[in-house]
């Protein structure tokens, strides 16, 4: 007879557990100093203008906010599609998929010009927004898979965690759809307006989503020395794999559709092929170092059963798609509005040229302070509550698991995955 | 367990319940008190649609080297500067253009073209974005939250973002560090009867005037009258936002 998982709290009373805590915190702190500066100066101290009105904060911010519902993949093949090998991690998914979310939301919040007036913003919607059904997309997602969560975790409950993460998952599509749509329905710029950037969105939110949950995944099976079978990770590699060929898929579509218009040669130039930040982050960060070396890590034999190459990939994938976001979101800001086509025209408010922008430290910082609220909620999080199984053990989780590779396969950390 | 600890239970018990529902209601109160106040009636009811203010420049008569109706603009408005173009709030601003094919070049002013259907207040998630019932698009200062989310969307870069302090506000024109600005057609002077700083200004320059302001939707204004008799434009037609400025010589 199969043994059975056990989830588990982590002790979480280490003295490893506690400095990351204590490091996450200090980037919490010093986002909020970045944060109440910024407030206080005015958003003159930033790299923000009149020109490039959204600037870092919402780089970090889309991205995690894009990963939120991307994290949230792992449960959703589990409770969706019924593959069994999923299921131990469904809940840890929930959470990082919550902690993500809300740490994107925080960013978005405090780089308001007024984040004091958050009620006005709760209790004002102008339905025509897409803007207005995010706030309900992002608070209504929190609150779902925190039901989800509940379903998963409570005994009693279990079997309504199918339909649960079945409306959590149409919700997370949702979700990425109005994300994509903040910019795919902006007419004015040509760096948008498209349809195909909802559908782009919800494929980086699978590749993104997924890079961050195999970082915290591993990082904390291999923190707790709590075994984690080759099973999983190459599972997790594989999949990781088709999401980054697919974001690869459908960002050339757009691009390609992009060209195909005389229109918006201006822009596509600027973007692949023009001589600033962009274009460079563009090949070099997205396509090479997010995309193409990841690829070939998830899918060649010879980076198998490594959850340090997956770490790897996985941390390429994160900064490619980082790069990414600066693209769309700065480059297709920076790009000048085509206010009289077939005129060259100028002025004191900087009208007909490419937008200068230069992230400060204070953007960075309420970033990377989101990003550390973040993984902060979910290391609290499993330290309260039992997400995690005491093993992902091969001979626990693999439904094809069979005895004879049982002596090979000792739930011992380090020989599990080589990590 | 003893009577007398079952009592001692139930005290605390009823102390909690109590506690949780005053929580509760304190917790609940500002939001409603504010909600209700924050819906009161509006200042401006009076405003028909039976008129639409809007201009009409004459590219032609726009002197290169004049900026008369920035300058009305700014004083006006009260629109400080605080020497740092890349932040600072513009309104009004002189454009110069040149065809590239026949290298004709002209200057004219560019602000908010106050659309029919302006895509600022269509993106407005809180709705502090809204038009008047005359045209005049506006910015409600006490609901905007400052997310820029409009000065995406405006395809006429007509939005400024207050980056820092301001002091020295003209009494009429109310402004905030942390919310979004644009022309507001001088709304303050409009609901006097008066016409727009910029146009004023304008109409007392040597080559002027090149803005007129007026009734769109009055056959017997002026602005109205020429717009019927004489060719004009509006800028990116194409987007078929019905911009209430429209333009000559471009």
């Amino acid at each position: 007879m199969k043994e059975l998982l056990h989830y588990r709290e982590i002790p979480g009373n280490s003295p490893g557990y506690y400095a990351v805590l204590a490091m996450l915190g200090l980037l919490i702190a010093l986002g909020l100093g970045a944060a109440y500066y910024m407030e206080h100066q005015g958003h003159h101290v930033t790299g923000m203008n009149n020109q490039i009105v959204w600037g870092m904060p919402h780089v970090f911010a889309v991205f995690l906010i894009v990963a939120a519902s991307g994290a949230l993949n792992v449960a959703s093949i589990s409770s969706v599609f019924n593959k069994k090998l999923y299921k131990p991690l469904a809940p840890l998914s929930g959470l990082v998929a919550v902690a993500l979310l809300i740490g994107g939301l925080c960013i978005l919040v405090l780089d308001l010009g007024r984040p004091d007036r958050l009620i006005v913003a709760m209790t004002y919607y102008n339905f025509k927004s897409i803007f207005a059904w995010n706030i309900f997309l992002y608070t209504g997602f929190i609150a779902i898979v925190a039901v989800y969560l509940w379903m998963m975790l409570e005994r009693r409950f279990n079997k309504l965690s199918k339909p649960a993460g079945f409306f959590a998952f149409v919700w997370r599509l949702i979700l990425t759809t109005g994300t994509g749509s903040i910019f795919g329905f902006l007419v004015a710029r040509q760096a948008y307006d498209a349809a195909i950037l909802a559908p782009v969105f919800i494929l980086m939110s699978f590749s993104f989503g997924l890079a961050v949950f195999n970082i915290l995944l591993i990082g904390i099976y291999s923190g707790t020395r709590r075994p984690l079978g080759d099973a999983v990770v190459e599972r997790l590699r594989k999949l990781q794999g088709v999401f980054i060929a697919t974001v690869l898929f459908f960002v050339t579509i757009f691009h390609l559709t992009s060209l195909y218009a005389t229109e918006r040669h201006g822009v596509m130039k600027f973007i692949l092929d023009g001589d600033n930040v962009y274009s460079g982050l563009f090949w070099l960060g997205f396509v090479l170092i997010g995309s193409l070396i990841p690829l070939l890590i998830c899918l060649l034999n010879g980076f198998k059963n490594s959850a340090r190459w997956l770490v790897t990939a996985s941390l390429m994938v994160i900064a490619g798609g980082m790069a990414h976001m600066y693209v769309i979101i700065i480059g297709g800001q920076a790009y000048p509005l085509d206010m009289f086509p077939g005129y060259e025209f100028s002025s004191s408010f900087f009208d007909g040229v490419v937008g200068t922008y230069t992230p400060s430290i204070y953007e960075i910082g309420l970033g990377i302070g989101g990003a550390a609220f973040a993984i902060a909620i979910v290391l609290a999080g499993i330290k309260i509550l039992r997400f995690l199984p005491l093993s992902l053990a091969n001979s626990l989780v693999d439904p094809h698991y069979s005895a004879e590779a049982k002596e090979a396969d000792k739930p011992v950390a380090g020989k599990q995955a080589r990590a | 367990m003893s009577q007398q600890e079952n009592k001692i239970d139930e005290y605390r018990r009823r102390f909690l319940g109590k506690g949780a529902a005053l929580v509760g209601a304190a917790a609940l109160a500002p939001g409603v008190i504010l909600h209700t106040i924050a819906h009161a009636k509006p200042a401006d009811e009076a405003v028909t649609s039976k008129v639409r203010w809007g201009f009409l420049i004459d590219a032609n008569k726009c002197a290169e080297n004049c900026d008369a109706c920035v300058r009305a603009c700014d004083e006006e408005n009260g629109i400080t500067k605080f020497g740092r173009p890349q932040t600072d709030a513009q309104w009004i601003r002189k454009i110069t253009l040149r065809n590239k094919q026949t290298n004709h070049s002209i200057t004219l002013p560019m602000m908010c073209q106050h659309c029919a259907h302006p895509p600022c207040v269509d993106v407005c998630p809180t709705g502090a974005s809204f038009k008047r019932a005359d045209g005049i698009v506006l910015v409600d200062k006490h609901i905007c939250i400052g997310c820029r989310y409009c000065m995406m969307a405006c395809p006429y870069k007509a939005r400024s973002f207050i980056h820092e302090t301001v002091t020295g506000q003209a009494p009429d024109v109310p402004r905030g560090k942390g919310t979004v600005e644009s022309c507001t057609l001088c709304v303050h002077r409009v609901d006097r009867g008066e016409t727009p700083a910029c146009a004023e200004a304008c109409a007392k320059t040597q080559e002027g005037p090149a803005i007129l302001f007026g009734d769109l939707n009055d056959p017997n204004s002026k602005i109205a009258k020429r717009l019927a008799s004489e060719p004009s434009s509006a800028v990116r037609a194409d987007f078929r936002l019905d911009p209430g400025v429209r333009y000559q010589g471009i």
